[in-house]
């Protein structure tokens, strides 16, 4: 039986970048207690003999050579800027480390 | 003319008969007079489709050598980018949002001289089985409007359906172009993984999402599979091979000698009856064409939907990062002495819907320290099993078949409040996915006790998506002579409403 | 109590952890095709790759992938026969996707070393560095902080985002931990940087410059006591951009570290800044509460598994190794090792070897780098390799001393005017009206008028007292304003005096 805590999901929003209100947080750990329980049948098969899967294809060293493309021009990269400044993407002050 | 299908408009278009400006202006007309109520379009470019269907018949006046559906109008699904033209995804985040690039898709169609009337709804990133996640509102179903057309891309199926276009394009992360096609009765395939780029198809789920052809018959699909597929260096997981012959096989449906295998455990608990009866049915057809019915088993697609739910969701998370207000899209939250961190959660908290946020939480759990192996770790082997199921399947048969759904469209709000209801939908499109392999919903007929469309699906091995139209077509000719008609010449006008 | 050095390696042993991310020098980025030029205007050089627009995909450069391998092969480690790709996952406004493509638990290359001479009071000593892993990643774009104080992060109202260098090419590499280096802890971690700089720039994978980042070195340091087996806290000093920096930050973090446990408190495991004026370091991101960067296979890009042929062929195309590269070129010159090792710490060893490779004579380009060059370099306070002269220069001005046109003295007149930028040896010469005067009528004339003016002097010689010549060689070489060759002006003040040598 695998549950998330209110204070789980609050963690995994904060890593996530979505701010939740406290109803958001209360009703998301129990839609989890059923979801988890759900997807936690994965591991009834799951034994140490199966390789993992992470990809459909089995493709190997896929690469492109070393030539440059022209790029985007300054507008066109910057055309969806909420905000810019001096060619530059304008966004808020950034807290923590340099 | 806008009841026929691409390949007869494509023919009128060869022959002189009408002018694909013509062609594009009564599909414009159509959306504009059916669209309020259907609701399959977030953005009609009306400008950009006649400016480009012009294009298409001065090339044909002056000669030039065109490609099979040039002049024929399509229904682009908002998960690709289109240059300047505004792509959302069904989301808030990207509301007003114009890429400064095409996709590989838009390219290709480009190409193709295929006409981009607009682009259709879709539940928000592709995350839903019924469109009603859509930022935007929910898409109606053409059948009856208090349904729901399917999804992730119910507005390129209710855009066929309601013969808005001849023609969509659609994506299939875990059953969104064959699901959809299924309730709406129209013709779905999701390719072999690889086949089409992915450049410009914004991500839900990097190592399931395939983009596909939608379209009212098998031929149809089939010419516009061979237009979008192919070989793209800038999607590294595109497949450099040649593209399957499905437009000879969707001619040809010859199907003697063939063996069909039936999957024994997507069927019986569960599936609606009429869902049932008409999968019968369509095998007896099958069979009176020559095919050989087999049996086959699969005991690990049982596990195939929860590791879904593990994979996809753990991918989103990662995918959607990029959604962060700096760049691009929405921002909220802005102003003195707020952090960009603040401005990143609360732009989250604003432009992601419940079942978006809902998977990204989800996703970020299964991947994190301590859990992973036991989540998505776990899911990956099940991946495993499933590709194996297949392949030993695959041994018996030439392709395999099943229902493509569970049921018939549900009402609209029927399943909203109950995420695992509403993920059983998928339980039959799933596995497709999981191992990379090809699959097509076309339509059985009619559900006799709701009169509603079920959809048969057809699954081949990887990089023989040829089979399914071969057997596609097979069933279509079967049925369409036991009917008379195209099942959607059943289809009331706008019932519902 | 602000401990010394030495007390601190008397009672505790220092363990070090490098990690070393180098930028590559291919034409275009990691994953899309902009190009990498360094210094362009903002967001010229950005495409939907690299600025994270819905939608796009990465592709791998093969160029970074080769240059990768040749890095693993020159530390002597294994490479990988299956490598991937996998997210790093964390939110940070200059790394447009919010994640970062790195390698987690299968890198490229694998269980490599290198050597490192340094001196010790028992004599020189080899040291060998234990490489754990050689991996390829993605650099992220620049920050500009506007209205702080400083420009810098803290109190900035705002910042602007130039994406060029998002997705430009990085290979970290990272040690296993270095244990038992003692008190030399420092000089080692340095010898470490500065002979993986070497190597680097004899692969021609990177243009290996502190200064503008394109190598960097974090150094985690952390003590324990002598005798015990316990590894201590570590912390994790950032981007310290030269090998005297190095030096530096790594004993600055020993101090203090050492007077932490002195006084029972407890080092925290963080991530610091070295501060190149102070060189001390300050305090930056706590790691206490570690980061989940929910690492998973990159589903955007495939496996990378070399093969054998392929991985052969790179090796084949290696360059001698550096220490052994020096080896032969001491042989080759006879240098005495002091000579060795003082050009290598004055990062002349190249530029004397391409002078060579001109034609010049080792002693002479060894002189004249190690010397004049040296000296106007400093007095500049700038790297030899930023001043303007060549190899080809000194290569030239050699070959004009052995030819007679130039004199020493003069040789060095020519270097400052190609040091000054007023062109090649032979323009500065012409310019300068710079010449040797080879004419001994004129000499003689000079001679003459010298003897002249300091009779007693020239009487001292007449006399057989030779050691007096050098005063009035002197006002010779004076007079014709010393463009004469001191030798021929000797020769013919004796016989005017009625001398031989
Ligand atoms: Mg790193
Ligand atoms: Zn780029």
């Amino acid at each position: 039986m695998s549950s998330l805590s209110r204070d789980d999901v609050a963690n995994l929003a904060r890593l996530a970048r979505i701010q939740m209100s406290e109803e958001e947080l209360v009703s998301l750990s129990h839609e989890f207690t059923v979801i988890l329980d759900a997807v936690a049948r994965v591991q009834e098969v799951a034994s140490a003999d199966v390789e993992p899967t992470s990809h459909p294809l089995p493709l190997r060293n896929v690469f492109r050579p070393d030539v440059v493309l022209p790029s985007l021009s300054t507008s066109e990269a910057l055309s969806g800027a909420p905000a810019q400044e001096e060619s530059r993407f304008r966004v808020p002050q950034i807290l923590g480390e340099e | 003319m806008i009841r026929d299908s691409a390949s007869q408009m494509a023919k009128a278009l060869a022959a002189g008969d009408i002018t694909s400006v013509a062609l594009t202006q009564v599909h414009l007309d159509r959306i504009t007079s059916v669209d309020t109520d259907v609701h399959a379009f977030l953005f009609v470019d009306t400008q950009g489709a006649l400016a480009q269907a012009a294009a298409v018949d001065a090339k044909r006046a002056a000669g030039e050598k065109l490609s099979p559906l040039a002049g024929v109008p399509l229904a682009l699904k908002d998960v690709m980018t289109q240059k300047n033209v505004p792509t959302t995804a069904g989301s808030k985040i990207l509301e007003g949002w114009r890429p400064p690039y095409d996709s590989t898709v838009v390219t290709n169609l480009r190409a193709n001289d295929i006409v981009i009337l607009g682009k259709t709804n879709m539940d928000e990133f592709a995350m839903g089985s019924s469109t009603e996640n859509s930022a935007y509102g929910p898409t109606h179903n053409p059948w009856d409007l208090t349904r729901i057309p399917g999804g992730s891309g119910g507005g390129s199926s209710a855009a066929l359906a309601a013969f808005e276009a001849p023609l969509a394009i659609g994506t299939d992360t875990g059953g969104s172009i064959r699901q959809p096609a299924a309730v709406t009765g129209t013709v779905g395939v999701k390719p072999t993984y690889g086949a089409v780029s992915r450049f410009g198809l914004i991500a839900f789920s990097s190592s399931l999402d395939q983009a596909g052809p939608c379209a009212r018959n098998v031929l149809d699909a089939a010419l516009l599979h061979e237009a979008i597929a192919g070989y793209d260096a800038r999607d590294s997981t595109s497949i450099n091979a040649p593209v399957p012959q499905v437009v000879n096989a969707a001619k040809s449906g010859d199907v003697k000698g063939m063996k069909i295998g039936v999957v024994k455990e997507l069927n019986g608990d569960g599936y609606q009856s009429g869902v049932r009866i008409r999968f019968e049915e369509s095998l007896e057809l099958l069979a009176k064409a020559g095919a050989e019915i087999v049996e086959v088993s699969a005991p690990n697609f049982e596990y195939a939907l929860a590791a879904y739910y593990l994979i996809a969701p753990s991918e989103c998370s990662s995918n959607l990062a990029r959604f962060d207000a700096m760049r691009y899209g929405l921002r909220v939250g802005d102003g003195e002495g707020a952090s960009a961190e603040s401005v990143m959660n609360l732009t989250r908290k604003a432009g992601f819907g419940r079942e978006v946020k809902r998977r990204i939480i989800l996703g970020t759990y299964a991947l994190s320290s301590g859990y992973y192996d036991a989540y998505y770790g776990s899911a990956q082997k099940v991946r495993t099993l499933i590709t194996q199921d297949f392949d030993k399947a695959f041994q018996k048969c030439d392709v395999m078949v099943s229902p493509t759904c569970p049921t018939t469209a549900f009402k609209i709000g029927e399943k909203s409040n109950d995420p695992i209801a509403m993920y059983l939908n998928d339980i039959a499109t799933i596995p497709v996915n999981m191992a990379g392999i090809g699959g097509m919903s076309l339509p059985a007929g009619l559900a006799p006790e709701d009169g509603l469309p079920v959809g048969f699906q057809i699954m081949a091995p990887a990089m023989a998506d040829q089979r399914m139209y071969l057997v596609g077509a097979a069933l279509e000719e079967a049925l369409l002579t036991k009917w008379g008609a195209p099942l959607l010449s059943k289809i009331p006008e706008l019932r519902g409403k | 109590m602000a401990l010394t050095y030495d007390e601190v390696v008397a009672k505790y042993e220092p363990v070090l952890g490098l990690e070393v991310h180098v930028e590559l020098n291919t034409e275009s980025k990691m994953f899309c095709p902009c190009s990498t030029i360094f210094g362009a205007e903002p967001n010229t050089q950005t495409c939907p790759v690299c600025l994270a627009l819905p939608g796009a995909l990465p592709s791998v450069n093969e160029k970074a992938i080769e240059s990768t391998i040749k890095i693993g092969l020159a530390l002597n480690c294994s490479i990988a026969p299956f490598s991937r790709f996998a997210r790093k996952n964390y939110f940070y406004p200059d790394m447009p996707k919010n994640f970062q493509i790195s390698q987690y638990d299968e890198p490229i290359c694998i269980n490599g070393y290198v050597d490192v001479e340094i001196d010790t009071d028992e004599g020189p000593k080899v040291f060998r560095i234990e490489i754990e892993r050689v991996h390829m990643e993605e650099d992220t774009g620049k920050s500009l902080h506007v209205g702080g104080a400083t420009g810098r992060i803290h109190g900035a109202e705002y910042s602007l985002l130039d994406y060029n260098r998002a997705g430009i090419p990085l290979v970290e590499i990272v040690t296993k931990i270095v244990p038992g280096t003692g008190k030399y802890a420092p000089q080692v971690a340095k010898a470490y940087v500065g002979e993986l700089r070497d190597i680097l720039r004899s692969l021609d994978v990177s243009d290996v410059k502190m200064e503008q980042g394109s190598l960097r070195c974090d150094a985690n340091v952390s003590l324990r006591l002598i005798g015990s087996q316990v590894l201590g806290t570590r912390s994790e000093t950032k981007n310290v951009n030269s090998l005297r920096s190095v030096e530096r930050a790594i004993r600055g973090e020993m101090i203090r570290h050492a007077e932490l446990l002195n006084k029972g408190e407890r080092v925290v495991q963080e991530t610091r800044h070295f501060q190149e004026e102070s060189g001390l370091t300050r305090s930056g991101r706590s790691k206490e509460a570690a980061e989940d960067y929910r690492y998973f296979p990159e589903p955007d890009l495939v496996p990378v598994a070399p093969d054998a042929a392929w991985i052969q062929t790179l090796r084949d195309g290696l360059p001698e190794r550096a220490s052994i590269h020096r080896k032969r070129l001491q042989e080759a010159w006879a240098v005495p090792d002091k000579e060795m090792a003082a050009m290598i710490n004055a990062d002349v060893l190249n530029l004397v070897e391409a002078s060579v490779d001109l034609g010049a004579d080792p002693t002479k380009a060894r002189g004249w780098w190690l010397g004049e060059i040296s000296r106007i370099a400093n007095d500049k306070d700038l790297a030899i390799s930023d001043l303007s002269i060549t190899p080809s220069d000194v290569a030239q001005i050699v070959a004009f001393v052995n030819s007679g046109e130039l004199t020493d003295k003069l040789a060095r007149q020519v270097i400052e005017g190609v040091i000054a930028g007023e062109g090649t040896p032979a323009a500065v010469i012409a310019h300068r009206g710079i010449k040797v005067v080879n004419d001994d009528g004129a000499l003689m004339a000079a001679i003459e008028k010298v003897c002249a003016e300091q009779p007693e002097t020239a009487h001292k010689i007449r006399n057989g007292h030779l050691p007096a010549a050098g005063a009035l060689i002197g006002a010779v070489m004076k007079e014709t304003k010393g463009q004469a060759d001191a030798a021929r002006v000797r020769k013919l003040l004796l016989a005017h005096l009625g001398q031989a040598e």
